[in-house]
């Protein structure tokens, strides 16, 4: 990854967060390298999502640091990050409905603006410019994800994959140095996911990803790690092959231990998983 | 797409005109300079219904003027930034009490200092509501904007040295300017209340075709639409709402200024809840969110109860039940298009048009197909 920009790492250290008496994470660290792709895997309540709300600043771990370019980012708020250059995309679309497609995506890439309030007041040419930039900005962001073609429609009208890939080009647009994927592959086909999955390694040239994801087959292609978490603690981190054939990791899958074993000798080494249970 | 000769080209003002290709493609080019023109267009067709029209349209056209700004600035509110506000009439007589009382005290001209001085009042009352609104949603924001409504004419009587009272404060209405009287002659003399009006309206609407289509346009309805996904955009969410309620504060406060210049009084009667409910009509029945809803509700809340209560008299009915006939008749058609097209007169027209077109494609595509 020669063209990653240095010290772009993140970093999540000893992160605990309690709820009342609930322990959601204990303990919890891990870091995406510059251009590499962690997947952060686990059974269902396995903290997955309280992880990415911590990274997010929608909440406040009670213990732990996090740093992003050799930072430490503290007092965290949600509509910093964009400006931190770190993006994330929603389970779900969370599409603004009432917006064209490429409002959506404009939406996106203003974080750092120039012109003001009384630019935009007066309609000043300063402030046309501007929108004139972060519309072709948001364009090529489209075009990128084959979404150029339904600029002028609203959310709603469109199939759920298309909004996923709006969804996608709207968190690309700023073009963060961190990328958050909450469960990209939700509801799309086997022949979308393998999309999603060149364009994630894709993306991987120029910024870190980290991905929550179900699905193991795109987990284990993308992936350069994986951590994987149960009950609130990282119980294996390694590369797609370390993780499938680690018994702790089939334990937490099956949810028996005394399978666990057979499962690893005999296996052909893939971590089948449910969403269920 | 930024070359210089847009910076050149955008300082001749339209008025100029007929200098050829080079204005007529920065008015296309430019949001500023195409609303511009739109608003300059509305103004010469004000100026061409008053002088057809009679007296009596004076006084509609120049109430129509004082809800226009006060119901386009509620619909940025509520349309745009998705927050009700059941006292933007209140906020109106913020505006109005404050012209009144500079105009009771100080022959302050030219009176656009008296309506800056209404809007920086309302603002700032519209700041401090607005700054607890964030932190409200829903049911409960409604139910503050409401104590608003119905607390802040309390606050008139309760200093009834400054405010005048029950009996509230008589406005005498600013004077036409002597250019304005050598201009107009005699004739449209009359005319100047509904013709200043307008232009404070028409620049009020301005301002706002300029803000609902820039950047702010789109992170307020961004903060409508998901505060989620608006957030992880870069919007500080406490931050959008606040600015959307000081502007909309802002604009009612033009809207306030109006009102006393116009009815030539201002009292606690005059900026009740019903002036708020009126105003949320309007522009639900225009269509939420819509700038040419706002002005179409406007133009009903205007219009209609003339209309209402002469056809109530005509037909019998004592006077004081002819004059609640209006309130009535509202309350029903809010009903009824909340049913039947909760999208109001713009929204309806809107999606009508649309589908129409969007069929014609299909049909277009299915027969290039064959």
């Amino acid at each position: 990854m020669p063209d990653a920009p240095p010290g772009a790492r993140f970093e999540v250290e000893g992160v605990t967060v309690r709820f009342g008496g609930l322990v959601a994470l204990d303990g919890v660290s891990l870091h995406v390298e510059p251009g590499e792709v962690l997947g952060v895997i686990g059974p269902n309540g396995a903290g997955k999502t309280t992880l990415f709300n911590v990274v997010c600043g929608f909440l406040t771990p009670s213990e732990g640091r996090l740093s992003w370019r050799g930072e430490r980012l503290t007092g965290l708020k949600p509509h910093k990050l964009a400006g931190l250059g770190i993006a994330r995309t929603l389970q779900g679309v969370g599409l603004f409905e009432g917006m064209t497609v490429l409002d959506n995506v404009m939406a996106g890439a203003g974080t750092r603006p120039r012109a003001g309030f009384a630019s935009a007041l007066f309609g000043l040419p300063r402030a046309d410019a501007e929108e004139a930039q972060l519309r072709a900005r948001a364009l090529a962001a489209l075009d990128r994800l084959n979404a150029a073609d339904y600029a002028g429609r609203y959310p709603g009208s469109l199939p759920y994959p298309v909004q996923k890939r709006v969804a996608l080009a709207r968190a690309l647009v700023s073009e963060p140095g961190l990328l958050m994927l909450d469960e990209p592959a939700a509801g799309l086909s086997n022949d979308e996911m393998d999309e999603l999955g060149d364009l994630i390694r894709e993306l991987s040239g120029t910024m870190g990803v980290m991905l929550v994801e179900h699905h193991m087959d795109l987990v284990m292609r993308v992936c350069d790690r994986i951590t994987v978490l149960d009950f609130g603690k990282v119980i294996a981190t390694g590369t797609p092959e370390q993780v499938r054939s680690d018994p702790a990791v089939l334990a937490a899958y099956l949810g028996d231990e005394v399978e666990a074993p057979a499962a690893a000798s005999g296996s052909t080494g893939r971590v089948s998983t449910r969403k269920d249970g | 797409m930024t070359d210089t000769s847009e910076k050149a080209s955008t300082k001749v003002t339209p008025a100029g005109g007929g200098s050829g290709g080079g204005a007529l493609a920065a008015l296309t080019r430019s949001r500023g300079l195409r609303h511009l023109a739109l608003v300059l267009a509305a103004y010469v067709g004000i100026v061409l219904l008053l002088q057809l029209f009679g007296d009596f349209r004076d006084t509609q056209l120049a109430t129509m003027a004082y809800f226009v700004p006060a119901a386009a600035g509620l619909t940025l509110l509520t349309g745009v930034n998705g927050q009700i506000s059941l006292g933007h009439g209140a906020l109106m007589a913020v505006g109005a009490y404050t012209t009144a009382a500079i105009l009771d005290r100080a022959d302050l001209t030219p009176f656009i200092l008296v309506v800056l001085a209404s809007v920086a009042a309302a603002a700032v009352v519209g700041l401090l509501v607005g700054v607890a609104a964030a932190r409200l949603h829903g049911p409960y924001l409604a139910g503050a904007t409401l104590a608003l409504a119905v607390g802040l004419p309390g606050i008139a009587i309760y200093f009834g040295d400054l405010f005048g009272g029950e009996q509230g404060l008589r406005v005498r209405p600013p004077d036409p300017p002597a250019w304005f009287e050598d201009l107009a002659g005699g004739d449209l003399g009359r005319t100047y209340p509904a013709l200043l009006g307008w232009a404070l309206a028409l620049s009020v609407l301005w301002f706002l075709s300029n803000l609902v289509t820039s950047r702010y346009g789109r992170q307020w309805r961004a903060v409508r639409d998901d505060e989620v996904a608006a957030s992880l955009c870069g919007i500080d969410l406490g931050r959008a709402r606040v600015l959307a309620f000081v502007v909309s504060a802002a604009c009612a406060g033009v809207g306030g200024a109006l009102l006393a210049v116009t009815s030539r009084l201002v009292a606690p009667t005059s900026v009740t809840l019903v002036l708020s409910l009126y105003l949320l009509t309007a522009i639900v029945l225009g269509g939420l969110g819509s700038l040419l809803g706002a002005v179409l509700g406007s133009a009903i809340l205007a219009f209609l109860p003339t209309v209402l209560t002469n056809r109530a008299l005509d037909s019998g009915l004592d006077s004081a039940a002819a004059a609640n006939l209006a309130p009535m008749v509202f309350g029903l058609v809010l009903v009824v298009v909340m049913l039947a097209a909760p999208r109001g007169i713009v929204g309806t027209t809107r999606i009508a048009l649309l589908s129409r077109k969007l069929k014609k494609q299909r049909a277009a595509a299915l027969a290039s197909r064959t």
